[in-house]
């Protein structure tokens, strides 16, 4: 990846950030710090990675991006709104009676690919579609987020031992390893050390990057992506609610509020690091 | 009266329409011997997954395979398909309406060796207070193929469960199926017994008791649990002096609590729930000791006809 590109995909991830923001939007909860989180990267798939057609978003010959942390929907919504793929003023609208975006991805969106929420089950579902995509001989990719608080979901582990035994090597699957959870940091809520190590074991190919590094991402995905005969899976070094300097590692951001004071200042910082893009 | 086994008509109908409809694949947790989704195994195997003994992988693989435009068929015990595996069939499978047909099978008390932790008494009243499913509960061998056959174009998920022992056959090979019909296997007009899985065979008996004792029996078989059709259910009750319901689950949410929601203020006649109580089941050497055990014999169903009569 060229200076060029790398730019176009940090201006394209503050802009996802921009997005989640107005989403969210003042004396409204919503799910900011597992969202943007994960910026870099849907800007990276989305726009860089995946086989994406705008003009179709149902074509077969797409890849299909799971967020198996169906919370941070917010930052899939607004890369699929970036895609043109429904009108921008749903933004406004989300989570509300009569809008489109549900509080957890749902099939009524286009570029939704399936239910997730519940978590834990993301990552089933994409070994599913993967089986059925390497039936059709379909070179279709499947991509799965996961938290790393979800990492404690035991049909999570069900689903990476079914990966492995499959050897399903059109799927990669991704860690947001943002190190905090709903309501504190995972180490302390519920220990799970050695993620690199537990995935290995458990018959995949496992790389770490930085999760805020467009360039680093690309890479990862490619590597992942030249795996044969079994899953990869890419760790993303990253930091919860990154870009908002006072809901940066804080949990009480994971499904926070921003009053009109700190919606004010949001603003500001963001606007402030698009210079810096 | 011929018995026939259901598990086989299953695993046999899976091999006759996979070859019609390659979309068709199979997901077996480690049980495809009993199910006899292993039929299905030997006969396409690139389209046979077996997924270890880890039914919430499972029910949610078969999710991701319906949204890729597969029509995953996945088998266990039907106490596994259902309650280990509940929140993934409620959040994967009916919310998003996908093609998932989910088979529970050794339903009811049908497995009586091994008792309350296999047994399933509860699977088909949860599969019902889902939104979006369908619920089927097929009375013999040549309405399970039927209902098979049904799950090839019918758009949404189906729950079906199957029984593990051999039961009479009552359905004509050659009549069409449709989902969401009841089908009158004997006419009567004193009593409308509606009865559901292998209450249907024991309603059949007792319809041959009452019969002796001057009481005309009609036997609905309600193979179709959700959509359950309030029209179908007045059609039956018509002319008749009392209902009688009987099902192989428990009393809670089953066959007798969806019938009577449905006419409760419109029909006005005696009614009878023959049902399991709100109890789990028990081991026993044999089928017909348990249904005597928890009150859903031939016996059990003319004696509740008859007080509902006031006979």
């Amino acid at each position: 990846m060229n200076e060029g590109q790398a730019r176009e995909l940090r201006a394209i991830a503050h802009k996802l950030r921009c997005n989640v923001l107005e989403m969210i939007g003042v004396g409204k909860a919503g799910h900011w710090g597992g969202s943007v989180s994960l910026a870099e990267t849907l800007a990276v798939l989305y726009f860089h990675s995946m086989r994406v057609d705008r003009a179709n978003p149902k074509n077969p010959e797409r890849d299909r991006l799971l967020l198996s942390k169906g919370h941070a929907a917010l930052i899939q919504y607004a890369a699929l709104c970036e895609l043109g793929y429904f009108p921008r003023e749903e933004l406004g609208k989300v989570k509300s009676l009569n809008g489109l975006l549900q509080g957890h991805p749902d099939l009524t969106v286009p570029g939704i690919e399936a239910v997730t929420g519940s978590l834990g089950q993301g990552l089933s579902l994409g070994v599913g579609m993967s089986l059925a995509l390497r039936l059709d001989k379909s070179p279709s990719h499947v991509f799965v987020i996961m938290g790393d608080g979800e990492q404690s979901e035991g049909q999570l582990w069900e689903a990476a031992m079914a990966a492995a035994n499959f050897k399903l090597d059109n799927l990669t699957a991704f860690i947001d390893w943002n190190k905090i959870q709903a309501t504190g940091r995972t180490d302390e809520i519920f220990s799970i050390p050695d993620l690199d190590k537990k995935w290995r074991a458990f018959g995949w190919e496992v790389l770490t990057v930085d999760g805020h590094d467009v360039a680093a991402i690309a890479a990862g995905i490619e590597q992942a992506k030249t795996v044969k005969g079994k899953p990869a899976l890419v760790i993303l070094d990253t930091v919860k609610g990154k870009g908002v300097s006072f809901a940066e590692n804080v949990a009480t951001y994971h499904n926070g509020m921003f009053n009109e004071a700190k919606f004010t200042q949001a603003v500001q910082e963001l606007a402030a690091q698009q210079e810096t893009v | 009266m011929e018995k026939k086994s259901l598990r086989m008509a299953y695993g046999e109908a899976l091999v006759e329409f996979g070859k019609t409809h390659p979309d068709v694949v199979v997901l077996e947790a480690d049980l495809g011997k009993s199910t006899m989704s292993c039929l299905f195994k030997e006969a396409y195997p690139e389209r046979y997954f077996e997924m270890g003994i880890a039914e919430q992988n499972m029910a949610t693989t078969a999710a991701g395979l319906a949204l890729a435009g597969k029509i995953p068929f996945y088998s266990t015990f039907a106490v596994f398909a259902v309650g280990r595996a509940y929140d993934q069939i409620r959040c994967g499978i009916a919310i998003p309406e996908a093609n998932v047909r989910i088979c529970g099978s050794s339903c009811g008390l049908s497995d009586f060796g091994d008792g309350k932790t296999h047994q399933s008494i509860e699977d088909a009243n949860i599969m019902c207070t889902i939104p979006n499913m369908t619920v089927l509960n097929p009375v013999d061998a040549v309405e399970t193929r039927k209902m098979v056959k049904a799950m090839l174009t019918h758009q949404g998920p189906v729950y079906i469960r199957i029984n593990r022992n051999d039961l009479p056959v009552y359905t004509p090979v050659d009549t069409d199926y449709e989902i969401g019909k009841m089908y009158r296997i004997r006419e009567g007009h004193d009593v409308a017994i509606f009865a559901t899985g292998a209450m249907v065979w024991k309603s059949m008996l007792a319809a041959d008791l009452l019969q002796a004792a001057g009481i005309s029996a009609e036997v609905i078989n309600v193979s179709s649990l959700k959509p359950l059709k309030k029209e179908e259910i007045l059609k039956y009750v018509a002319g008749k002096k009392a209902i009688v319901t009987a099902d192989e689950a428990t009393r809670i949410g089953g066959l007798g609590s969806a019938i009577a929601s449905l006419i409760i203020g419109e029909v006005n006649l005696p009614f009878a729930q023959i049902a399991i109580n709100d109890q789990f089941g028990t081991s026993a050497y044999t089928y017909e000791e348990l249904l005597e055990r928890y009150g859903l014999t031939e016996n059990h169903i003319a004696a509740a006809a008859r007080k509902a009569l006031g006979k």
